[in-house]
């Protein structure tokens, strides 16, 4: 039990100082970043209680905005995430959801997949749309939108599949 | 009652998700206007030290440039220091201003949101205040925000929030300088007058009309003109002079009159 919720906390840390120290500095492109720390909310465990789930992930997102002086953008991405994550659950893993027996380093890589890319694309909406907080601007939230799904997911996924080998 | 705590035993994940999402929202909203982001900001010791860390690591992949900058700002000011020996004895002063500047170094840097914001590792100890001007050898930079003990935030020219007063440097014609979130390296310079005889190339400078920067720092240069639909005004778009992603050193500016400048005008718009 002890270890269980060291790894969770080395895993915050870890993501919120690579994320504010490295990941915020990138700029690909000019404006494109990966917010990998995103990976956190998504490998939480499944059974765990979800209002302290929730409010982990409001902690989170929270630090990472005071960090990069975000008012509370990544807080409500990050929070509406973790919300939303039953069902994004749901609808990439399927059967295997209901019967709780979700294992992420075991699961099939298409389940995966589709499991990062709902979440990821669900969290930066509501990232950029706050940010942005123009609605006259859509298409430039857009296109932050997709490009920097793009590099999270990819990011986010050789992440997930390096550091989940050595547990098989 | 009862049934009221019923409800909120049943639903209350949902309604913890109402709450924390509505704090997120106030923050956010708050964070958007000028001088209000209190609360969530990069100027405390935690965060400075974090950021410390790090700058003191990537501070060696440019020393190379800085010390190039440097370079040239000796030549500049050697230059007009000779030139001034010169001049000194014909020369007649016309206005005192008074400032102090300040060193700091760049501890966070943004440019790719629409609010961007700079962590400076001066604070109150180093006697940095609000609304002090930050500036680099080329150009400015922002407006001081936030000041913890140790470290400061800065708005950046790149931001929504700030609106500066500034002039074209030949014919003193003003605008305010306003970003429209599209590129680091353009903001846009509004309301200048349909009389003012623009040309693209032409140099915009800070209009000492603010209290916070010293007249004729360097802005930009004009890059592209087009006429307000009004027609009575113009927009011109300003290339920076300074590279607004990879600032190393800055220097923050006092102006010691501030004061004793708000405080009349308080006075007159009384």
């Amino acid at each position: 039990m002890n270890s269980f919720f060291g790894i969770h906390i080395w895993r915050f840390l870890v993501l919120l100082l690579v994320q504010v120290g490295i990941c915020n500095h990138i700029n690909f492109m000019g404006y494109i970043n990966p917010y990998i720390y995103i990976i956190f909310i998504l490998l939480f465990p499944i059974n765990n209680n979800r209002q302290v789930f929730l409010i982990v992930s409001f902690l989170l997102g929270m630090l990472i905005d005071i960090f990069s002086d975000s008012g509370g953008v990544h807080a409500a991405a990050s929070l509406v995430l973790a919300y939303s994550r039953p069902l994004i659950l749901k609808s990439s893993f399927g059967l295997m959801y209901d019967y709780q027996s979700v294992k992420f380093s075991h699961s099939d890589f298409g389940s995966l997949f589709t499991y990062v890319i709902i979440a990821t694309i669900l969290h930066h909406m509501v990232l950029f749309t706050l940010e942005v907080f123009n609605l006259s601007l859509i298409l430039l939230i857009l296109k932050k939108v997709v490009f920097s799904s793009i590099f999270t997911c990819i990011l986010s996924l050789i992440i997930l599949i390096l550091f989940s080998k050595g547990k098989r | 009652m009862q049934q009221i705590l019923n409800f909120v035993l049943k639903n209350k994940t949902f309604l913890l998700f109402l709450l924390l999402l509505s704090i997120s929202l106030a923050l956010t909203i708050q964070s958007h206007s000028y001088h209000r982001s209190k609360f969530v900001n990069s100027a405390n010791n935690i965060t400075g030290g974090i950021y410390g860390a790090f700058h003191s690591i990537s501070q060696y992949f440019d020393l190379k440039q800085e010390n190039e900058k440097l370079a040239n700002e000796n030549k500049r000011l050697r230059a007009s220091l000779f030139n001034m020996r010169q001049n000194a004895s014909n020369s007649k002063i016309d206005t005192i201003q008074r400032f102090n500047v300040y060193k700091a170094h760049v501890y966070k840097n943004s440019y790719t949101l629409s609010n961007n914001v700079l962590t400076l590792n001066k604070g109150k100890t180093d006697s940095i205040d609000e609304d002090f001007g930050v500036i680099t050898t080329s150009g400015i930079v922002g407006i001081i925000d936030n000041v913890s003990n140790n470290y400061s935030t800065a708005i950046s020219i790149l931001s929504k929030k700030t609106r500066i007063n500034a002039k074209l440097k030949k014919s003193n014609h003003i605008g305010s300088l306003v970003w429209d979130g599209k590129s680091p390296n353009y903001t846009l310079l509004k309301d200048v007058s349909k009389f003012a005889n623009v040309a693209i190339g032409d140099t915009i400078v800070t209009g000492g009309q603010s209290s916070i920067f010293p007249k004729d720092i360097g802005i930009g240069t004009v890059a592209q003109l087009e006429t307000d639909p009004g027609g009575d005004t113009y927009t011109i778009n300003v290339k920076l002079f300074n590279d607004m992603t990879n600032l190393g050193t800055v220097y923050i500016v006092e102006n010691l009159d501030r004061t004793e400048i708000f405080n009349l005008q308080k006075q007159s718009n009384e």
